[in-house]
């Protein structure tokens, strides 16, 4: 299996991927819950030995002051895939999340050791530049977060900062971005408009336009979708679908449901702990631990 | 019964009328305040009738004839109008702005209701402004203008003309001597201390000697040319003259280059008065002091105000603003920046005077001084920043009021949501670029506050200015025309000194009085307009920001 790997990716690069699907119909998946969503997009089973690694985190452990928070966590994050944290909350899922474009540097309690890899640098370097990290590791919160300032400029607000100052550039770059969020359409003709006056999904999607527009390798989500209606919630599901062919996605979300219509791989995660990892389907399906398996088929807690 | 009560304490209804009431009493106070000062102040513009009465402290013995106009009656026991031989324990007596004190030694006398008679109200009972020595209430009796007296027929009307035409030449003067002379004297200092200055460089060639002396003949030149038109217009002014008839009978030959303005309350109609009286408010506002202030404007001094407002604030609030930003950003929170807040604190509960002496010292005396040595040296041993000025005075308010902006800036920074500092940060902006572009600008609302707060306690200080540089009457303002235009060294006029100076200081207390109202009214006006405007500017931005903050 191990040997197979370089070859396999390559023929994944050439092909669409539908052979996995024939290779691994022998799992039996158990329909102990209503998943009916992974059936729907559950056709293309997913194998992580076989990606292309995207961010690699070896032993990590976080600790706030002396509480420790994250314990011994081993994973990579597939390239251009959606990867899922799921867990219940207080877990650490968000913490891990944050850790990718180190935004606990915020807090001065926080301890780390350990190591997370992106493109084979450990960010925890001390040569690393972290504005630079961050730039190539966007994110969007939990609640949309737009500037008090118009539309144009919280898309245009990443360019500004890198010191791109060129009217007709900014101008493309907020449309295509506004485009890749799928909210050009509606806000068109109101790009001088506060962002404040935008409905909650639409901030969402704004946001996510703001984070697009400076091209980063990988987007972290923290719960994108928690606080809007279910119509907005689906239209940030389908962008982060469209997403995933330009961008390698971290989502941290609390709803299995999304976890499972989204993500290409899942994580369960509890107590600081990573219990277990693997596709999509697989987990929620198939999980090999007990714990996860309470959890996902609403046992827990 | 006390059931009742107990009910009606628990309804809540008593906290209710507690608060209303003391709402109503707090707007009640406010609004008294400031009817009481208008009223006061506003009336003293109106052109009251003038009375002409003969008096009799005596019965049967005349004391003096009046023209004057009644300020106020009071009722006063026996034993305080001094010997009389009226009957009665207790007289009514009025308070007379009789004018003419250059006749009577006061503006203004007591007489007792019961001595007045004869009393009238003649139409050409004429109120005369002076230059010096206040009002003249007087007739007219003739006038002499070009050689020609001219005693009967219109004799009003050529007076007028010829008031009309004397003010002009006056104002013609005052420009030559205050502008063109004023920028011909400050060119003159200017070649001095140029002098000096290679005289202490060693520098002093005949050549340069030569070019100075080459400007400074230039300049003579022009001055010479200013005096002759000077000495040719006050000629002309100083001819016409007129003999004005006192209450008692007795003439008196004035010149009509003493007088300011000339009017007959009496002959005036309810319009006439009123355009009198708008004219007067604005001469209020306008004009420069007359009269060890008691008469005239006080415009040097609404622009003193302003000007080291304008000046203060815009040295405080970037300090304030910086070191609010370092205390709550950058600084790491811990028992120190405990006690510097503390202290930041404490700092706006320390008496104002205290700030006045060390500002005199450490400004005035240490920094000034040498500033003097360093870049001033020619002027010396007259010192140019080593006395009080407009700097000195703006600076020692700036550090009057740095605390509240401090306070109110660091309390807008820690209302930025943590959401849209870290939504910048992940767009990969440092933590300056984050202030700088996102979370200042949502502070400006605040900062403002701050702003408007110490504007308001700095432009009613007076206690610190009095040491730093305000004066009571200053001969020039502190912006004109002579380059570099602004000048920080000056001294300066300042409102609330002008009350206190016109109230405590002022030889003509019951002339000065209404003034005080008056300059106090124009203090608060002046205060409120800055600190709408303010508000105004404030609520604008806070708008912009509202829906971000409630993230």
């Amino acid at each position: 299996m191990q040997q197979n790997k370089t070859n396999t990716v390559i023929n994944l690069e050439e092909d669409n991927g539908e052979r996995f699907v024939n290779k691994n119909t022998d799992s039996t998946p158990t329909h102990s819950m209503n998943l009916g969503d992974i059936v729907e997009n559950g056709g293309e089973k997913a194998n992580l030995a076989e990606e292309k690694v995207a961010i690699s985190v070896t032993d990590f452990n976080l600790f706030y002051g002396s509480k420790q928070a994250l314990k011994d966590i081993n994973m990579t994050i597939p390239e251009k895939k959606v990867t899922a944290f799921i867990g219940p909350s207080g877990c650490g899922k968000s913490t891990l999340l944050r850790s990718f474009n180190r935004m606990n540097d915020l807090i001065d309690s926080v301890n780390v050791s350990g190591e997370i890899s992106i493109d084979g640098e450990n960010i925890f370097d001390k040569m690393v530049n972290v504005a630079d990290l961050r730039r190539r590791v966007g994110m969007v919160f939990q609640k949309p977060n737009p500037f008090p300032k118009s539309i144009y400029e919280n898309v245009a607000y990443g360019l500004r900062i890198q010191g791109v100052n060129d009217r007709r550039t900014i101008d493309a770059v907020v449309e295509k971005s506004l485009k890749g969020a799928a909210l050009w359409d509606e806000v068109k003709d109101r790009l001088d408009d506060l962002a404040m006056g935008l409905s909650g999904g639409q901030q969402q999607r704004l946001v996510i336009a703001r984070a697009i527009a400076i091209e980063p390798e990988i987007i972290l989500l923290d719960e994108p979708a928690s606080a809007l209606d279910p119509i907005s919630t689906l239209k940030v599901e389908e962008l982060i679908y469209e997403l995933k062919n330009n961008f390698t996605i971290v989502i941290v979300t609390h709803n299995m449901q999304q976890a499972a219509r989204v993500s290409d791989y899942t994580a369960y995660m509890y107590l600081g702990e990573l219990v277990e990892f693997n596709d999509t389907s697989t987990l929620f399906t198939n999980p090999e631990e007990k714990m996860t398996e309470d959890y996902i088929t609403g046992r827990y807690g | 019964m006390n059931t009742k009560i107990t009910k009606w304490f628990s309804s809540g209804r008593p906290y209710v009328w507690l608060n209303a009431g003391a709402v109503t009493i707090s707007i009640v106070m406010v609004t008294g305040l400031v009817l009481l000062i208008a009223a006061r102040g506003l009336a003293h513009f109106w052109p009251a009738d003038v009375a002409v009465f003969d008096y009799y402290q005596e019965p049967n013995q005349r004391t003096a004839s009046y023209i004057g106009e009644f300020i106020e009656a009071e009722e006063v026991p026996r034993s305080r109008v001094g010997q009389t031989g009226y009957e009665g324990e207790s007289f009514v007596r009025h308070l007379i702005k009789t004018g003419n004190r250059d006749v009577y030694g006061l503006d203004f006398t007591w007489v007792m209701d019961v001595g007045i008679q004869n009393k009238s109200y003649p139409e050409d009972a004429t109120i005369i402004e002076r230059h010096e020595w206040g009002n003249l209430n007087a007739f007219i009796k003739s006038v002499t203008v070009d050689g020609q007296t001219i005693s009967t027929g219109d004799v009003w009307s050529v007076f007028t003309d010829t008031v009309d035409r004397t003010t002009e030449l006056h104002h013609e003067i005052k420009h030559i001597e205050k502008s063109l002379i004023g920028a011909i004297n400050y060119k003159m200092e200017r070649l001095r201390l140029d002098e000096r200055k290679l005289e202490l460089k060693d520098k002093k060639t005949p050549e340069a000697l030569a070019e100075l002396d080459r400007k400074r003949a230039e300049l003579d030149e022009e001055y010479n040319g200013y005096t002759d038109e000077l000495s040719k217009l006050y000629e002309e002014m100083n001819k016409p003259s007129f003999v004005a008839m006192l209450a008692d009978g007795t003439d008196k030959s004035v010149q009509f280059a003493t007088v300011v303005r000339a009017f007959r309350p009496n002959a005036m109609g309810f319009f006439d008065k009123l355009g009198f009286y708008f004219e007067k408010l604005w001469e209020f506002l306008s004009a420069d002091p007359r009269e060890a202030n008691t008469e005239g404007g006080i415009f040097p001094a609404i622009f003193g105000t302003v000007l080291m407002v304008i000046i203060m604030s815009v040295m405080v609030t970037p300090f304030g603003v910086v070191a609010a930003v370092y205390l709550r950003e950058y600084a790491k929170q811990g028992p120190f920046t405990r006690l510097v807040r503390i202290a930041v604190n404490n700092l706006a509960g320390v008496p104002s005077v205290v700030y006045g002496v060390f500002g005199l010292g450490f400004f005035v005396y240490f920094v000034g001084g040498n500033i003097d040595q360093l870049f001033f040296k020619a002027s010396l041993p007259a010192p140019t920043f080593g006395t009080p000025g407009l700097l000195w005075a703006s600076l020692t308010l700036a550090i009057l009021t740095v605390p509240v902006v401090i306070v109110a800036t660091e309390e807008g920074l820690s209302r930025v949501p943590r959401a849209i500092r870290e939504g910048s940060l992940a767009l990969g902006a440092t933590k300056a670029e984050t202030m700088w572009r996102t979370v200042l600008p949502m502070t400006a609302p605040a900062m403002i506050t701050g702003l408007i707060l110490a504007v308001a306690r700095a432009a009613g200080e007076v206690a610190p200015l009095m040491l730093v540089g305000v004066v009571k009457l200053a001969p020039s303002l502190a912006l004109d025309s002579n380059a570099p235009f602004l000048h920080l060294d000056r001294k300066f006029m300042h409102l609330g000194f002008h009350i206190y100076d016109v109230g405590f200081q002022s030889p003509n207390v019951e002339a000065a009085r209404p003034l005080v109202y008056a300059t106090a009214l124009l203090l608060v006006i002046l205060i409120i307009v800055l600190n709408l405007t303010a508000i105004r500017i404030r609520n604008t931005l806070r708008e912009k920001y509202r829906a971000a903050e409630q993230n």
